[in-house]
C-alpha cells in the first residue's frame, strides 16, 4: 500500500515584527512532527497551534485560496520568494521538499513599497493604486458589441492570456534587487496592449501606470531576471520589453501626459 | 412574514423586458445622492460595484482580503456558460433555461432562470470588451467547450483560469471607479452585523482586521455578495476566509434564508491526507471522460494498486450504471464513492478515497494523447500528492465546493428586509437543488452587471428614505453587540483552539448532513452541534489581542456563526422529506437506490425566518410553479 506518513523536525528562523514601526527580528521556533504531506502553510498552521498552547503570539501570515491562484500568500523562504519550488506559491509548496533537521528561514516580501504590517504580512495596496491608474479598459456595462465582432488571432489571445495570468502576489518585487514592480505592471500593460479592445487607451495606460509605479517607490528594472524566476505563474520578462516599447512610443508620439 | 416573489406577469420570454420598463427610474442627477454599501468583491460584488458606480451612485465596497482582486471567485476553473449558439449546434436561451431548471432538479424559480439565460449572452459581450483573453479558434473567433449536464457546446473559457480572468475584469472596472472617486474601498474589513432602521437595511458594522476597530457605515441600501457557506464542512474547496457570517447576520436581522440544506459536493477532489489538512483542491471533472473509477473488491485490501488483479477490482460505477458508467452526474458519482468507502473499500492513507485509473486510456490512446488532454492536471496532482498519475492511479474523493441555498430574494434580488439586496452565491435563486458546471460565474455576473443596476433604482424611486447616520442608536447598539461578542470570545481562554472546534463541526456536518442524510443522523447531529456550541463558548482558546491582526479571533467569530447556522441546515434537511439534486435522503430513494423527488409534496422553496435566540425558526413555503418545463425524473442507467 502507500508509504507511511513521514514526519520531520525543523528549526524555523521566522521574522517577527509586531507592527510597521517595530524593528523586527528573527526568532527560532522548533517545528515538531511535521508531516511530509503538509503544505508550507499547513506547517505554519501546525506551528501556530503549538504556539497557541504555549501562550505565545502566533506567526501572522496572509493566505486565502490555498490553491495558488488568489495571490494572497507569500514569503521569502531561505532567501527565495515563494521558496525553492519553481512556479509554485507557498500554499502549494509541500514539506516533502525539505528534509528532517533542516533550518528554514522565513521572511516577509521586503520592499520599500511593501510595508510590513505584522510578521510575514505586508501591505501591497500599492499594486491596487497602480491598477487604478489604468489597469482596465474604460468600458461601461451595457454598450458592448457582439463578442465575436472583432476576431483576435489565436496567437495574440494566447500571449494576452500569458500576461493576464499574473496573480498579483508581489514575489517579483521581493525577488528584484531594485524592488521593481516592472513585471507586475508590464503584465497588465501587455495584456491590454495586445488586444484590439485595449489599443485606444494603450498610450495613456503605459504612461500613467509607470508614473504611479515610480511614485509608489518601486525601483526600476535592472535586467537581473530574478522576477520571472520567482514568479509562480512564470510571467515572462518579454512583457517588460513590450511595456518599454509601449512607454517609449507613448512618450515620443502621443499627446498623453 | 408574507413572501412575495414579485414575478412579473406575461409570457416568460417577455417578463424581464416588461419589468425593466415598469421599474421606476432615478434621475441621473439624483443618483449621486444615494449611497450604497456592497459587501464582497467577487464576481457578484465586484461587478455590482462597478456597474452601480458607472450609473452615478456613490458606493462603499468592503472585502475581507487585502485587495478586491483576491475574492474566491478567482479560483473557478472551468468556464462560463452563455447561450450564444456560436457553434451552430442548436443552443438557445430556451435550451440553457431548460438545462438549468432540469439540472437543478426542478427546485428553482422559472422566471429567474429564464432571465439568467437571457442575460448570459450580454455577459460574454461585456467581458470581451473588458479585454478578457478568452480562448479562441484559429480564425480568431471565440472557442467553446462542452460541460456536464448539456448536449451543446456553450462554455466560454480562459484556460483553466476563467474565474480569475472574469474577476480581474470586474476588479479593473471597480478600480476605475475608485480612481474616479465614485467608489470608496474598504479592504480587510469583516461584516459583523447588518443595521436595520425602521424596517429597512440602512448600514453595517464592520471590524477592521488590522486594528480590531469596529466601524459603523450608513447607506441607503445594502448589497450583500459575500458568497456561500461550503466550508461549513471545514474541508472544502472554498478559501479560508469564505464564510457564512455576513449572510447569517442578515438572517438574524430578519432576512429569510432559503434551502440551506442544498449543498453541492464535487466528486473529483484530491483526498485529504491527515488532520493537518486545511483545504481540498478540485481536479477538473473532465478527467472522468478517460479515467476509470475503482476500489479493491475485498474490503481491507491494502495492496498497492498495481498488485491488485483485475478480478479483485470493483469498477463500481461501470457495474451499477452500465450506460453512463464513469460519467454519471456529480451527485451520483459522489454518493457512490462514499458508499464504497463506508463499506471498507476506501484506499489511501485515510481510507477515504477511490482510484481514478488512466492505465487503460494510456494503453488505448497512447501517452501523447493523454498528456495533451490532461497534462496540466496531472502536473497539479503530482505537485500536491507527489505521485504521477501516468504511473499509478490517481486517488480522488468528493468535497464540498458550492452551496445552492442562500438568502431568499424576490425577482428584484431583494431579501425580505427592504433595502437588502443579495447577489451571487449568497442568494438562493437560480440553481435549485444542484448547480450545473460553468453556471456560477454566469449567475454572479448577471446579478451584478445586469440585474441590480435596474432593480435597485426601482427600489430607490419607489421608497422614501429618511436620513440616517452611523452614530444613531441602532448603530450604537449593533456596535455594542459586536464588541461584546469579540470580548466574550477573547475572555474565555479555554483549552481548545478554534481550528480544533472547527474540524469537529466539519466532521459532524460531513458525516450527518453531507452527501447522504437520514432522519436519525440529522437528529443526532442536531444534538452534537448544540453540545459543541456550548463547549465552544466555554472552552475556546484565542491567543493574542483583539486590537491587532489576529487570525485566530477572525476564525473564532466566523465559527461562532457557523455553529448556529449548522442548525438551520440540519433543520432544513430534516424537513425536506424527499431526495432532490444534492440533497439525498436515504429514506427517499428508488428501488435502484437513486434520488426520489416528491413533487406532490415538496415542489417548493423552504424559507426560514429567524424567530429569536433558542427558538425554532418560522417555516414558510414559496411554491414553485412550472409552466414552461415539464417535471421529469432524471435517469442515468
Amino acid at each position: 500500500m502507500k508509504k507511511l506518513p513521514k514526519t520531520m523536525n525543523l528549526t524555523l528562523k521566522v521574522w517577527r515584527q509586531k507592527g510597521p514601526k517595530d524593528k523586527g527580528h528573527f526568532e527560532s521556533i522548533l517545528a515538531k512532527n511535521i508531516s511530509v504531506h503538509m503544505s508550507f502553510l499547513e506547517m505554519l498552521d501546525t506551528v501556530n497551534e503549538q504556539l497557541t498552547f504555549e501562550g505565545k503570539d502566533t506567526i501572522a501570515f496572509d493566505n486565502d485560496c490555498r490553491e495558488g491562484i488568489c495571490g494572497m500568500c507569500g514569503a521569502v523562504i531561505n532567501g527565495r520568494a515563494h521558496g525553492p519550488e519553481k512556479a509554485t506559491t507557498i500554499c502549494q509548496l509541500h514539506m516533502r521538499k525539505f528534509s528532517d533537521g533542516d533550518t528554514i528561514a522565513i521572511e516577509p516580501f521586503r520592499a520599500k513599497a511593501f510595508k510590513v504590517v505584522k510578521d510575514l504580512v505586508v501591505d501591497r495596496s500599492n499594486f491596487d493604486k497602480i491598477i487604478q491608474t489604468g489597469g482596465y479598459i474604460s468600458v461601461n456595462t451595457g454598450g458592448a458589441p457582439d463578442a465575436n465582432a472583432i476576431p483576435i488571432p489565436q496567437e495574440i489571445a494566447e500571449k494576452a492570456m500569458d500576461a493576464a495570468a499574473c496573480i498579483g502576489c508581489g514575489a517579483c518585487v521581493a525577488a528584484c534587487p531594485s524592488a521593481s514592480a516592472m513585471l507586475f505592471v508590464s503584465a497588465k500593460v501587455s495584456q491590454l496592449a495586445l488586444l484590439p479592445q485595449g489599443r485606444p487607451e494603450a498610450a495613456k495606460r503605459a504612461l500613467r501606470m509607470v508614473k504611479m509605479m515610480d511614485a509608489c517607490g518601486f525601483g526600476n528594472c535592472s535586467n537581473h531576471r530574478e522576477c520571472e524566476n520567482a514568479c509562480p505563474k512564470e510571467i515572462s520578462i518579454v512583457n517588460i520589453a513590450r511595456m518599454n516599447r509601449e512607454f517609449f512610443k507613448a512618450s515620443f508620439f502621443s499627446s498623453e501626459k | 412574514m408574507q413572501l412575495d416573489a414579485k414575478i412579473p406577469g406575461g409570457p416568460i420570454s417577455d417578463k424581464w423586458d416588461w419589468h425593466r420598463f415598469e421599474l421606476k427610474l432615478v434621475n441621473p442627477a439624483n443618483k449621486r445622492k444615494f449611497e450604497i454599501i456592497v459587501i464582497g468583491t467577487g464576481l457578484a460584488g465586484g461587478s455590482a460595484t462597478a456597474s452601480l458606480a458607472e450609473l452615478g451612485y456613490h458606493v462603499k465596497t468592503f472585502c475581507i482580503q487585502d485587495s478586491p482582486r483576491r475574492a474566491h471567485s478567482i479560483a473557478a476553473q472551468g468556464g462560463i456558460n452563455a447561450a450564444k449558439n456560436y457553434q451552430n449546434d442548436g443552443d438557445s436561451i430556451w435550451r440553457l433555461f431548460h438545462d438549468t431548471i432540469k439540472g437543478g432538479d426542478f427546485r428553482a424559480r422559472e422566471a429567474n432562470v429564464y432571465r439568467l439565460a437571457q442575460l448570459s449572452t450580454h455577459i460574454i459581450d461585456h467581458c470581451v470588451a473588458q479585454g478578457i483573453p478568452f480562448a479562441r479558434d484559429y480564425g480568431g473567433l471565440l472557442a467553446n467547450r462542452s460541460f456536464g449536464g448539456a448536449q451543446v457546446s456553450r462554455t466560454f473559457y480562459a484556460r483553466g483560469q476563467t474565474g480569475q480572468q472574469l474577476l480581474l475584469g470586474a476588479y479593473g472596472a471597480l478600480m476605475r471607479q475608485v480612481a474616479d472617486g465614485m467608489v470608496e474601498l474598504f479592504p480587510r474589513r469583516e461584516m459583523m452585523d447588518l443595521v436595520v432602521v425602521n424596517g429597512k437595511a440602512r448600514g453595517i458594522i464592520v471590524r477592521n482586521l488590522f486594528t480590531g476597530e469596529l466601524e459603523s457605515h450608513a447607506a441607503d441600501a445594502v448589497v450583500l455578495a459575500s458568497g456561500g457557506y461550503g466550508n461549513i464542512y471545514y474541508l472544502s474547496t472554498n478559501a479560508e476566509s469564505s464564510n457564512v457570517g455576513a449572510c447569517f447576520r442578515a438572517y438574524k436581522q430578519g432576512a429569510a434564508f432559503a434551502n440551506p440544506c442544498f449543498t453541492q459536493i464535487h466528486p473529483t477532489c484530491i483526498p485529504h491526507t491527515g488532520e493537518h489538512q486545511s483545504k481540498l483542491t478540485l481536479m477538473s471533472e473532465s478527467l472522468r471522460n478517460d479515467g476509470r473509477v475503482w476500489v479493491p473488491r475485498n474490503p481491507g485490501d491494502i495492496r498497492e494498486p498495481k498488485d491488485i488483479a483485475e478480478a479483485d477490482r470493483l469498477y463500481f460505477l461501470e457495474e451499477k450504471y452500465p450506460s453512463f458508467g464513469n460519467l454519471v452526474p456529480r451527485d451520483v458519482a459522489s454518493r457512490n464513492a462514499k458508499a464504497q468507502c463506508d463499506a471498507g473499500r476506501g484506499v489511501g492513507l485515510t481510507r477515504c478515497a477511490v482510484y481514478l485509473d488512466f492505465n487503460d486510456a494510456i494503453q488505448r490512446d497512447g501517452m501523447d494523447v493523454i498528456t495533451r488532454k490532461y497534462g496540466n492536471l496531472f502536473e497539479m496532482y503530482e505537485r500536491i500528492t507527489d505521485e504521477s498519475p501516468y504511473e499509478t492511479p490517481m486517488m480522488i474523493y468528493p468535497a464540498s465546493h458550492y452551496t445552492m441555498g442562500g438568502i431568499w430574494v424576490d425577482y428584484n434580488l431583494m431579501s425580505t428586509i427592504p433595502g437588502l439586496f443579495v447577489l451571487g452565491e449568497a442568494n438562493f435563486s437560480d440553481h435549485g437543488a444542484n448547480r450545473l458546471g460553468a453556471s456560477a460565474l454566469m449567475q454572479g455576473l448577471a446579478d451584478g452587471y445586469f440585474i441590480i443596476p435596474y432593480t435597485i433604482g426601482g427600489y430607490f424611486a419607489g421608497t422614501s428614505l429618511e436620513r440616517v447616520s452611523g452614530d444613531q442608536e441602532e448603530f450604537r447598539d449593533a456596535t455594542k453587540a459586536a464588541e461584546d461578542k469579540v470580548k466574550k470570545i477573547m475572555s474565555i481562554q479555554g483549552k481548545r483552539t478554534v481550528d480544533n472546534f472547527f474540524r469537529q463541526l466539519g466532521q459532524i456536518m460531513w458525516e450527518h448532513c453531507g452527501m447522504s442524510r437520514n432522519e436519525g443522523d440529522l437528529k443526532k447531529a442536531q444534538r452534537l452541534v448544540q453540545e459543541l456550541r456550548e463547549e465552544f463558548w466555554q472552552d475556546v482558546l484565542v491567543p493574542g489581542s483583539d486590537k491587532d491582526y489576529n487570525k485566530s479571533l477572525e476564525k473564532a467569530t466566523r465559527l461562532a456563526d457557523r455553529l448556529e447556522f449548522a442548525e438551520a441546515m440540519l433543520l432544513d434537511a430534516l424537513t425536506r422529506k424527499e431526495s432532490c439534486g444534492g440533497h439525498f435522503r436515504e429514506e427517499y430513494q428508488t428501488e435502484e437506490g437513486e434520488a426520489k423527488r416528491d413533487d406532490d409534496n415538496f415542489c417548493y422553496v423552504s424559507v426560514w425566518e429567524y424567530d429569536g435566540e433558542g427558538k425554532m425558526p418560522k417555516f414558510h413555503k414559496e411554491p414553485l410553479n412550472f409552466e414552461n418545463v415539464e417535471l421529469t425524473q432524471r435517469s442515468y442507467k
